[in-house]
């Protein structure tokens, strides 16, 4: 069965990550609104001036104009995808929490979609506190920037599926030193959040291109700055299918992993 | 009334090795049953089929008469389970890690709060209701385990080494809370090391090794088949010892510096032991079920 079989239960599990969430929130929601402030202070004073303006989708944009939505494009990514390794790892390995709630009517299918569905909630409050941060700078254009809250959510959705195949697959906790030095890190780098893709060769800009952040810093970028073109729906559709790839292989994972 | 859990045939395999090598049991409704046997056995394998956490390999499993390969969700809703190791959520406190598990089964708020009210009294917890968890020591966190395995109010409780690690005022509670249970009509399997605490739970019990069930039966007639109704323990036995129980027909067990004499017969013949063959301390005491179990599984350590 390529689908796994999974009812509303799942959502009990979004619950109790919600629940354990609510009582230590302000450390995670700290570092969202103050990273971005960082950002526009090391970006803005610091870079900005010896940059100057940036040619973009036909537009001019200082150098802060273009970064912003490429922050919140990292950071939706980072927020899903460090949920569900190290956060979901600590849960299933040491806290043997997984183990459980598979003595209760939830299937392990249903525990990995809860976990996932709160990997793209983080995602979501990521986006929301970078989003009040990022605003008062005049660096979103409103009322279009709400859209960035349906895209944290495809990307969240995406990255939260992709994490949890880690989480099936490595042995120990360290090991997702692996994915994050040789995929996260270099996509942050290479995505279009820094600096536009155009600057590179043509040869990593169609690597650059098959790269999912790519597409949602660019999805992120579009809709902040109020551009919708219908290749927006083809960078969406790309989302999608990296996430809906990634979630079978990582239902896949743990259900090799744990029901042994 | 069909059985409560009924195995057939039942077996995991992992590669060549059989783990659980096709029992058959039965447990019947409003009884204790306990799976006995040495580290390996294949008692939690066997318990975790019962729950799902580990698919059969072949056999037949019913819980409750429905099938585990096809209805779990309903089984399990059914059920409750309290497992070996700590699987509490170490970021709530006492009360919130019952509530939170009762949502798994969809249980509406006010009956969940109800419940939980009633069973932190029943585990004498009323008091630490708002502990953090990862305060709690050992002997608590198996008795809110507990709890937390009744939330749901189940028709059978499986408890996978129950007391194993407690100090002995925690066990003999639990202890207290199970045989309460089990007389409101709880239905209770359970594994677990401690003879002690099978021959007071348990109803019927099986010992398992190498994935077989080597006997079944109520924990007294086990003494009485297989190792009679007292034993003599005699520290440093000497040869003419040897002799007289060769003589004699005696069933022994001879450890080097120990010999173990069971016997049927009461004090007379740990009276003639002792005034022919004893200059140190001989011991008699009652059979137990753990020389049912020494006798059946060896005294060889286990890797």
């Amino acid at each position: 069965m390529l689908i796994p079989r999974v009812t509303s239960r799942c959502w009990r599990v979004w619950q109790r990550d919600a629940v354990v969430w609510k009582k230590t929130w302000a450390i995670g929601f700290l570092p969202p609104l103050l990273e971005p402030l960082l950002y526009v202070a090391a970006f803005g004073l610091g870079l900005g001036g010896l940059i100057g303006a940036l040619a973009w989708n036909g537009e001019k944009l200082t150098y802060l104009e273009y970064l912003a939505p490429g922050i919140v494009g990292a950071g939706v990514m980072n927020a899903a995808f460090f949920e569900t390794t190290y956060a979901s790892f600590v849960r299933m390995y040491y806290q043997k929490t997984f183990d459980g709630i598979l003595a209760t009517p939830l299937s392990l299918e249903e525990i990995v979609t809860g976990e996932v569905l709160w990997g793209a909630t983080r995602s979501l409050i990521t986006a929301a506190a970078m989003m009040a941060a990022l605003s008062p700078f005049g660096l979103l254009r409103w009322p279009q920037s709400l859209l960035l809250l349906p895209v944290a959510a495809l990307g969240g959705l995406a990255f939260a599926a992709f994490g949890m195949v880690f989480t099936g697959v490595l042995p120990t906790i360290e090991g997702f030193n692996l994915p994050v030095f040789l995929v996260i890190t270099p996509m942050f780098l290479f995505s279009g959040t820094f600096f536009p893709l155009e600057q590179l060769p043509l040869w990593a800009q169609r690597f650059a291109w098959a790269l999912p952040l790519t597409h949602l810093v660019h999805l992120a970028r579009s809709v902040a700055l109020g551009v919708f073109p219908l290749q927006l729906f083809a960078n969406a559709a790309y989302l999608a299918l990296f996430g809906a790839t990634a979630y079978v292989f990582g239902v896949r994972a743990m259900v090799k992993r744990l029901i042994t | 009334m069909p059985p409560v859990i009924e195995a057939k045939g039942l077996t995991k395999r992992y590669g060549e090795l059989a783990a659980v090598d096709g029992i058959s049991f039965a447990v019947e409704r409003g009884t204790c049953f306990g799976i006995l046997g040495p580290n390996g056995a294949g008692k939690t394998t066997t318990i975790r089929m019962a729950y799902g956490f580990t698919p059969l390999s072949s056999g037949e499993l019913r819980v409750f008469g429905l099938d585990v390969t096809r209805d779990l969700p309903a089984i399990k809703m059914r059920l409750g389970v309290c497992q070996q190791g700590n699987t509490l959520d170490p970021d709530l406190s006492v009360a919130e890690n019952l509530m939170v598990y009762s949502r798994y089964y969809g249980m509406p708020r006010d009956v969940a709060l109800r419940r939980a009210g009633e069973l932190l009294e029943f585990i004498a917890l009323e008091g630490r209701r708002d502990a953090p968890v990862a305060a709690l020591s050992g002997g608590l966190v198996r008795r809110l385990m507990l709890a937390r395995a009744l939330i749901n109010d189940p028709e059978l409780l499986i408890l996978d080494e129950p007391t194993t690690g407690l100090d002995p005022q925690s066990r003999h509670a639990l202890w207290e809370r199970l045989g309460e249970l089990g007389r409101r009509g709880l239905t209770i399997l359970l594994t677990t090391h401690y003879l002690e605490e099978a021959a007071r739970l348990c109803t019927r019990l099986v010992i398992m090794d190498h994935g077989r069930i080597l006997v079944e039966g109520a924990p007294r007639e086990l003494v009485r088949e297989h190792v009679g109704s007292g034993v003599v323990e005699v520290p440093e036995p000497t040869e003419q010892l040897r002799a007289f129980v060769r003589e004699r027909g005696l069933r022994v067990d001879d450890l080097g510096h120990r010999l173990i004499v069971y016997t049927g017969e009461g004090e007379e013949l740990y009276r003639e032991i002792t005034k022919r063959f004893c200059a140190g301390e001989c011991l008699l005491r009652p059979a137990t079920l753990e020389d049912v179990f020494l006798r059946l599984t060896g005294r060889d350590l286990r890797e």
